[in-house]
């Protein structure tokens, strides 16, 4: 079959699943005073639409900052004016000033989810694409079920048309900003990022790695020499190795270990943040496949509190098995395991003093149990009732579990990267 | 996709459980009227004793199935009263609570794996080309897609909420059975079939025909005739005893409770119009336009007085008797008799030259859309009864697939006025934008090296249809006829479909009667 019909049907089934998961609840759903996500976006269209541009960050009588203060960049504003002007031309109630407060009706809610949906096709998905067909490996059907994959990620598809954000649009130019400095097209590149940051200042997770690379090329190789010291900041290293080896696939891995340390290291991180990491893992599908998928399904698992908060299960459930079943099927991820593959050889020499083991055949049991962990962990929140004293024991549960993944997968993509390089010869190899 | 994963055959059970997830994803979407028909159906069997099952219209949906969905429903409400009891009380029409929704709709997807055993077996009957590897090029998963991920099925099943995937695994499953000539299995399954929703019947002469000619008469002369001597009597008691007995069961409480004529009244609510709601395309629907249209123009010339014509409002969207303006008004004997003659050629056909399994498929395609074409008060989801079986002969023959492409995309697309509402129309576009993509592309592939699958003429008609969609979504919403004349797009779909689907008919006809080519050659 063409590829281009494949991809076709792809992107067509990614954006059926999205809007089959619109057609659930979102953040504050019926829930005042104070509402939630959704009521945040709508009340920035009503004030980006309603006052002048020197009153949007500002604490006025028509603005009060306490209610959803407008707290992400300009581009946001920006694209809140472009929503808001569209909604006051359907029903000006919407963005009415003041009176459109807690504003909800399914007329509504449909016009705002179609906005997503809109920021989704015109710059997440086409991103997505673009990098599965010119920045990855295999043959023509391994492309295209990595892209399946990709745009099956339970995380974004549940925060961005289940929760209510616009990710898709920072995480869109995110990843235009990767496409292009794969391509070679480094200007263009540094734009696309530059959107990115100013459209969520979270972006600041992706910043280092985009710095030191382009960086890195400027300066290219030997300026700074193997055997500099490592400092206590967590994202040194893996900066520090870019800087020195400024390619591709370093670049992606240090993408991934900047934003991990930021999100478990830094001051005040939403659990939201955990997507600006998966953003990353899912460029290395098509390299590290089990590792990336165990990532990625800890990432969504990691948010169930949330989901659950928002009556998201459902899509939740149908989403998470849909994504794991199909990326294990599609792209043979227990499969094609063996120690090279998974580059597990630096653990050898790290742990030299314990006896030898088959150590993807652990990697694959402790990919087992911990799915197995998750997925009882996620019945029990929802089927049990935790004890008087104990109340939010399943969120702290789930919590913890989700920290040893990171913080596991943090220790394994680090190494991975002060390793050699990735063998080209495997992976024609496997196609 | 690994070649591994491939040839173990993990493809079919990936295919299905990746569809059984997205049904899961149309939960909470839009569902129409027949989901409290279920749920009155639900309350009906476990509240009542079984005395008053065809007798209880609390709600207007009163019972109008078979006894053996009764009995099924039965089974349902057990499992039912974990979610919710309240849905189980007679007087709560229109209860619709959260876990009502979950349990009817999670019903829907688990009974649909009779379908999905079905399709199995389906795939498994089917002719294989020499020498392809790549699993996305072979016939058995061209038409396991087609089958599982049928756009119809999908939206009139777990959108608009009914119990057809179930019902259709009975029927794809009674002629795997006879693809594999084991017809008594067959024959029970279709009997089992005409028990739980009856509107089969239309298809009943094709299997009695065949089974009486083709297998109680075991064997033919040499120039194809019958041979009256090889009449098997046993075969056709064996047979016999099967209908029988599933009837029995079925309607046998209400036989010993002289129930039987309130049961059929049920069954065979004459008093309804000519054509649903929404207009079928069908016969009926251009007699109408053509009725309408004379009439205006007789009035425009003068020709006829306004006053002394009838009131007709067909096009009211409801669901009432009717009488035409200017040509004779059609009766429900007169629609039967039409329905006859439109299938009497195929039975026939395969009385006289039977042509085996495959033959008798096409007779029951015949059937189906020769009932669908001139029937009583039609359904438009009734076109499912011919698009799914016609896949099965669309993955073997180019010259089927182009028939299928044909009657697949105006049958479907006829179906989109199910989904009126705002929030559905993504679903709706983009779920049938699949299936064609995917439809397209697949048979074309697969037909590639005998040639073109669509005639020229086909091409020009289905991009026709495109035109059409586009100017009753989008267009006519916003033009100044939208006040005056409402039911504009939904006839304007119905005549154009009616096309389509009445060439389907023609085209099928032509390949039943054709005299037998050589066996092609693989």
């Amino acid at each position: 079959m063409q590829t281009w019909s494949l991809v076709s049907i792809c992107v067509l089934l990614g954006v059926v699943v999205r809007w089959g998961v619109s057609l659930n609840s979102y953040s504050g759903a019926a829930r005042p005073p104070m509402f939630g996500d959704y009521e945040a976006q709508r009340h920035w269209q009503e004030v980006t639409y309603n006052l002048p541009l020197q009153e949007w960050y500002f604490n006025t009588t028509d603005n009060d900052l306490n209610y959803w203060g407008l707290d992400y960049p300009p581009l946001t504003a920006y694209h809140s004016w472009i929503c808001a002007f569209i909604a006051n031309k359907i029903n000006p109630e919407w963005v009415e000033l003041h009176t459109s407060r807690g504003y909800e009706s399914p007329a509504h809610k449909l016009f705002m989810r179609a906005t997503v949906l809109v920021a989704d096709l015109l710059i997440y998905i086409p991103a997505v694409v673009l990098y599965c067909f010119y920045l990855t490996d295999g043959s023509a059907k391994k492309k295209v079920s990595t892209l399946f994959c990709f745009l099956l990620y339970p995380g974004l598809i549940l925060i961005d048309f289940g929760h209510f954000q616009y990710n898709g649009v920072s995480h869109g130019f995110a990843l235009w900003g990767v496409v292009a400095l794969g391509l070679g097209w480094d200007v263009f590149g540094s734009m696309a990022f530059c959107l990115a940051l100013n459209y969520k200042q979270m972006e600041l997770y992706h910043a280092l790695p985009f710095f030191c690379y382009l960086l890195g090329k400027c300066v290219k190789l030997g300026l700074m020499g193997r055997g500099l010291a490592c400092t206590l900041l967590a994202v040194l290293p893996s900066s520090i190795r870019l800087l020195t080896k400024p390619t591709f696939w370093q670049f992606k891995l240090a993408l991934a270990n900047s934003s991990l340390a930021f999100f478990l290291f830094s001051y005040q991180v939403h659990e939201k943040s955990i997507l600006l990491a998966a953003l990353p893992v899912c460029l290395l599908l098509n390299d590290l496949p089990l590792m990336a998928i165990w990532f990625l399904q800890a990432s969504t698992f990691s948010m169930l509190p949330l989901f659950l908060k928002d009556g998201l299960l459902v899509p939740y459930v149908v989403t998470s098995l849909a994504f794991l079943f199909f990326s294990i099927y599609l792209l043979s991820a227990l499969e094609h395991c063996t120690e090279e593959q998974l580059r597990l050889g630096a653990y050898h020499k790290l742990f030299f003093c314990l006896p030898k083991m088959d150590l993807a055949c652990v990697l694959r049991w402790k990919f087992y149990i911990s799915i197995a962990v998750m997925a009882g962990l996620s019945v029990a929140s929802v089927a049990l009732v935790p004890p008087p004293h104990l109340p939010d024991l399943f969120p702290v549960l789930v919590s913890a579990t989700a920290f040893t993944h990171f913080l596991g997968t943090f220790i394994y993509f680090n190494i991975v990267q002060f390793s050699g390089p990735p063998a080209r010869k495997n992976q024609k190899k496997n196609n | 996709m690994a070649a591994a994963a491939a040839d173990s055959g993990r493809w079919f059970a990936a295919l299905s459980l990746g569809v059984s997830l997205l049904k899961c994803l149309f939960i909470s979407a839009y569902h129409s009227t027949d989901f409290e028909v279920h749920r009155n159906w639900l309350a009906i069997t476990h509240s009542l004793p079984v005395s008053r099952w065809y007798h209880e219209n609390t709600s207007e949906w009163t019972l109008d199935y078979p006894p053996l969905f009764a009995w099924f429903e039965l089974g349902l409400s057990h499992v039912a009263r974990h979610f919710d009891r309240n849905m189980l009380l007679v007087e709560n029409l229109n209860y619709a609570g959260p876990s009502t929704v979950l349990f009817q709709r999670l019903s829907v997807v688990f009974t649909d794996l009779v379908f999905v055993f079905a399709a199995r077996e389906c795939c498994r009957c089917v002719q294989e080309q020499k020498g392809s590897r790549d699993v996305l090029t072979r016939p058995p998963f061209v038409l396991a897609v087609l089958l599982l991920g049928n756009f119809g099925l999908l939206i009139v099943d777990h959108v608009h909420f009914q119990y057809n995937g179930f019902l259709f695994g009975f029927l794809l499953l009674s002629v795997a059975k006879h693809l594999q000539s084991r017809h008594l299995q067959g024959a029970l399954l279709f009997s089992i079939l005409l028990n739980l929703k009856h509107i089969y019947l239309y298809v009943a002469p094709a299997y009695g025909v065949y089974l009486l000619r083709s297998y109680c008469f075991t064997q033919d002369n040499t120039d194809g005739s019958v041979r009256w001597r090889s009449f098997s009597p046993l075969r056709l008691v064996a047979l016999g005893s099967i209908v029988a007995s599933v009837c029995a069961l079925s309607f046998g409480p209400f036989i010993m409770m002289g129930q039987l004529p309130q049961v059929l009244s049920r069954l065979f609510p004459f008093k309804r119009g000519l054509c649903h709601a929404y207009w079928a395309p069908n016969i009926w629907a251009l007699y109408n336009v053509l009725d309408k249209a004379l009439a205006t123009l007789g009035v425009r010339l003068k020709l006829l007085e306004e006053t002394q014509l009838p009131r007709a409002s067909m096009t009211g969207g409801l669901v009432q008797e009717f009488q035409h303006s200017l040509l004779p008004s059609v009766s429900p004997a007169v629609t039967l008799v039409c329905t006859l003659l439109a299938i009497l050629p195929a039975v026939a056909s395969i009385w006289w030259r039977p042509r085996g399994a495959r033959g008798f498929l096409r007779c029951l395609l015949l059937c189906a859309l020769g009932s669908f074409m001139f029937g009583w008060h039609v359904h438009e989801k009734a076109i499912l009864l011919a698009i799914l079986p016609l896949s099965i002969l669309a993955v073997e023959s180019r010259e089927d697939a182009g028939i299928f492409l044909v009657l697949t995309t105006t049958g479907h697309y006829s179906l989109f006025p199910l989904l009126f509402t705002p929030a559905e129309l993504p679903i709706k576009v983009v779920l049938m934008l699949i299936y064609t993509v995917y439809s397209f592309t697949a048979l074309k592939n697969l037909h590639s090296s005998r040639g073109s699958v669509l005639r020229p003429l086909e091409v020009v008609y289905l991009l026709g249809l495109v035109a059409v969609a586009f100017a009753c979504e989008v267009i006519f919403p916003l033009s100044p006829w939208q006040q005056k004349l409402p039911f504009l797009p939904l006839l304007t779909t119905s005549v154009y479909c009616s096309v389509g689907v009445f060439y389907s008919f023609l085209r099928l006809y032509v390949s039943l009667l054709r005299p037998e080519e050589k066996p092609k050659q693989p």
